[in-house]
């Protein structure tokens, strides 16, 4: 085990389809100096800086090179971090080994991406192998519908189903002010938008954003002195699968079973739908709602449709699921994961304004990218 | 929270200068892939001999197509080749129906196209890859499905045209 870590400060963009208004520097700038602002520190408060995003997006590389004036890394270290779509948590998974091994107190964690300025899928397309698989895979989408058909097949699950997670994260975005698609949305309005990839339909999946997340975490002995309520991390796990994509069990997803039950046990967590609070998970697609939950041992194979239908995820549900509106509002790629660290943080520090939830004790963030692989953080308002 | 500016909808600058983006003007960049041993000899059987030659793990057993040096479970090197397909079974598919950029050549992707995941008698893993029906109706997880091969084969995975089903 490393040093205990607290979070200490979050901030994000405003999130949208285009930021015209700020170029990528001026977003990093813009999220940078709103964590700041939430932990009430200044720059050279920060003793590290870890960025990340999907450099191929933009066709800009050395963001750690271009940004350091924005980003505020000037005659600091930094690393740079790029894993897919996980890199928003991995840069915070990274900002947290930062902290926990000693060696720096206060570091700055941030993700950012300007989807607009490029095909998303073209660019998401060139993570499978060019010659024996890029074809027919199609970006993110492909996969996931695939799954999903899977899915539908072994357990009976419906596209009604997914169609519940998707108006239950989109009406949860109405609430929270930096989401970028804030539309009220019937379950039937999913099932009858535009059919993208079958199973998959317009609103059951991400749209892709233009946007930025810092999260600042500290050595327990500065958060304890910096912030009246920090957010401490209990656990940080990452889980990484094969190299192709026919290779995985997709009925399930392994590596999202292995990361949480891992988790769990360093976090002594034996009943996680009850033992959670509230949770931010990087669902890219509402079919993952569905799917996925099963892989978050909430309940056996199969079982995530009845609970869904039951509203156990709802805002009044007995575990909240993405008060922010989730992936599927707000999809600045390598600040996406990231986000849903800043979220959970500020539920547990009681800072989640109109999306609060009462009383959060613990919080169950992850992080979804490349060949299906997991990153996977636990928060809590006590001490781990 | 929400106490700052959204500057979201601006399309100038407080000053009224428009906010500009500039176009790239288009980009071709080209690659040279090397596939190695495994994938030369998995493409030159498909082009030659019309085989599926998957790998097998000496150590766990399973058997992998796409064929590979090591087995990702075991971290072992491969060298029994075996014969798997060329029927099997349809383990998941999507018809995609949206259009989007192409990154290996440019061009946009001819939709619909269907994009399946099937696993070839006696592998272990599934190859991803065509199938030549375009309506949900039609297919269905578990289906029987066998390749059909090009007229001319050059050594690529499109040696195989798609798998069809086997009605």
């Amino acid at each position: 085990m490393g040093n205990r870590v607290g979070i200490i400060g979050v901030g994000q963009t405003h999130h949208a389809a285009k930021r015209l208004d700020a170029s990528g520097v001026e977003l990093i700038s813009e999220a940078v100096t709103r964590a700041l602002d939430d932990a009430q520190l200044t720059i050279s408060d920060i003793d590290a800086i870890v960025i990340g995003n999907m450099d191929h997006f933009e066709n800009i590389n050395y963001v750690d090179m271009w940004a350091i004036d924005g980003l505020g890394a000037c005659m600091k270290p930094v690393f740079k971090v790029t894993t897919g779509g996980t890199t928003g948590s991995t840069v915070g998974a990274c900002g947290y080994y930062h902290a926990a091994s000693g060696l720096f107190d206060v570091v700055l964690a941030v993700g950012w991406e300007k989807n607009s300025e490029s095909d998303t899928q073209a660019a998401i397309a060139t993570c499978a192998n060019p010659t024996l698989e890029r074809d027919p895979f199609a970006g993110a989408i492909g996969p996931l519908a695939t799954e999903y058909s899977m899915y539908m097949k072994a357990f009976g699950a419906t596209e009604e189903d997914s169609a519940i997670v998707a108006a239950r994260d989109r009406n949860n975005a109405l609430n929270n002010p930096y989401a970028h698609s804030r539309q009220a949305v019937t379950v039937e309005d999913v099932l009858n938008s535009p059919m993208l990839s079958y199973p998959i339909k317009f609103l059951d999946m991400c749209p892709r954003s233009d946007g930025s997340c810092a999260v600042i975490f500290a050595s327990e002995e500065k958060a304890k002195k910096l912030c009246p309520k920090p957010a401490w991390v209990h656990t940080s796990v990452v889980r990484h699968d094969y190299t192709h994509f026919g290779d995985l069990e997709w009925k399930f997803m392994p590596t999202l079973e292995r990361a949480s039950a891992a988790a769990y046990k360093l976090a002594g967590i034996s009943d996680p739908l009850n033992e959670f609070d509230v949770a931010e998970l990087y669902l890219p697609c509402s079919t993952c709602g569905v799917k996925w939950m099963d892989s978050l041992w909430f309940c056996e194979h199969g079982g995530a449709p009845g609970l869904i239908r039951k509203g156990t995820f709802n805002m009044d549900g007995q575990l909240p699921i993405n008060p922010s509106g989730g992936v599927i509002s707000t999809n600045p790629i390598g600040a996406t994961a990231l986000i849903r660290i800043g979220e959970a943080a500020w539920q547990i520090m009681g800072k989640a304004g109109g999306r609060q939830i009462e009383g959060v004790k613990k919080a169950l963030c992850t992080g979804f990218g490349g060949c299906s692989w997991t990153d996977l953080m636990i928060l809590g308002a006590d001490l781990p | 929270m929400g106490l700052y500016e959204d500057k979201r909808k601006r399309t100038h600058t407080p000053e009224g200068y428009e906010l500009l983006a500039h176009e790239s003007g288009h980009l071709e960049y080209d690659f040279n892939w090397h596939l190695g041993y495994y994938w030369s000899r998995f493409l030159a059987e498909l082009r030659d001999n019309k085989r599926f030659m998957a790998t097998k793990c000496p150590q766990c057993g399973t058997v992998y197509m796409l064929p590979r040096q090591v087995c990702g479970k075991c971290y072992v090197e491969m060298n029994d080749w075996v014969e798997v397909g060329p029927e099997g079974e349809l383990e998941g598919f999507t018809i995609v129906r949206f259009p989007y950029v192409d990154p290996n050549n440019g061009g946009m992707k001819e939709v619909p196209f269907t994009s399946i995941w099937i696993a070839l008698d006696g592998a272990d893993t599934r190859l991803m890859h065509y199938c030549n029906e375009h309506d949900e109706k039609d297919l269905d997880v578990g289906m029987r499905m066998r390749a059909v091969w090009s007229e001319e084969r050059t050594g690529s995975i499109h040696d195989v045209q798609y798998f069809e089903v086997i009605k």
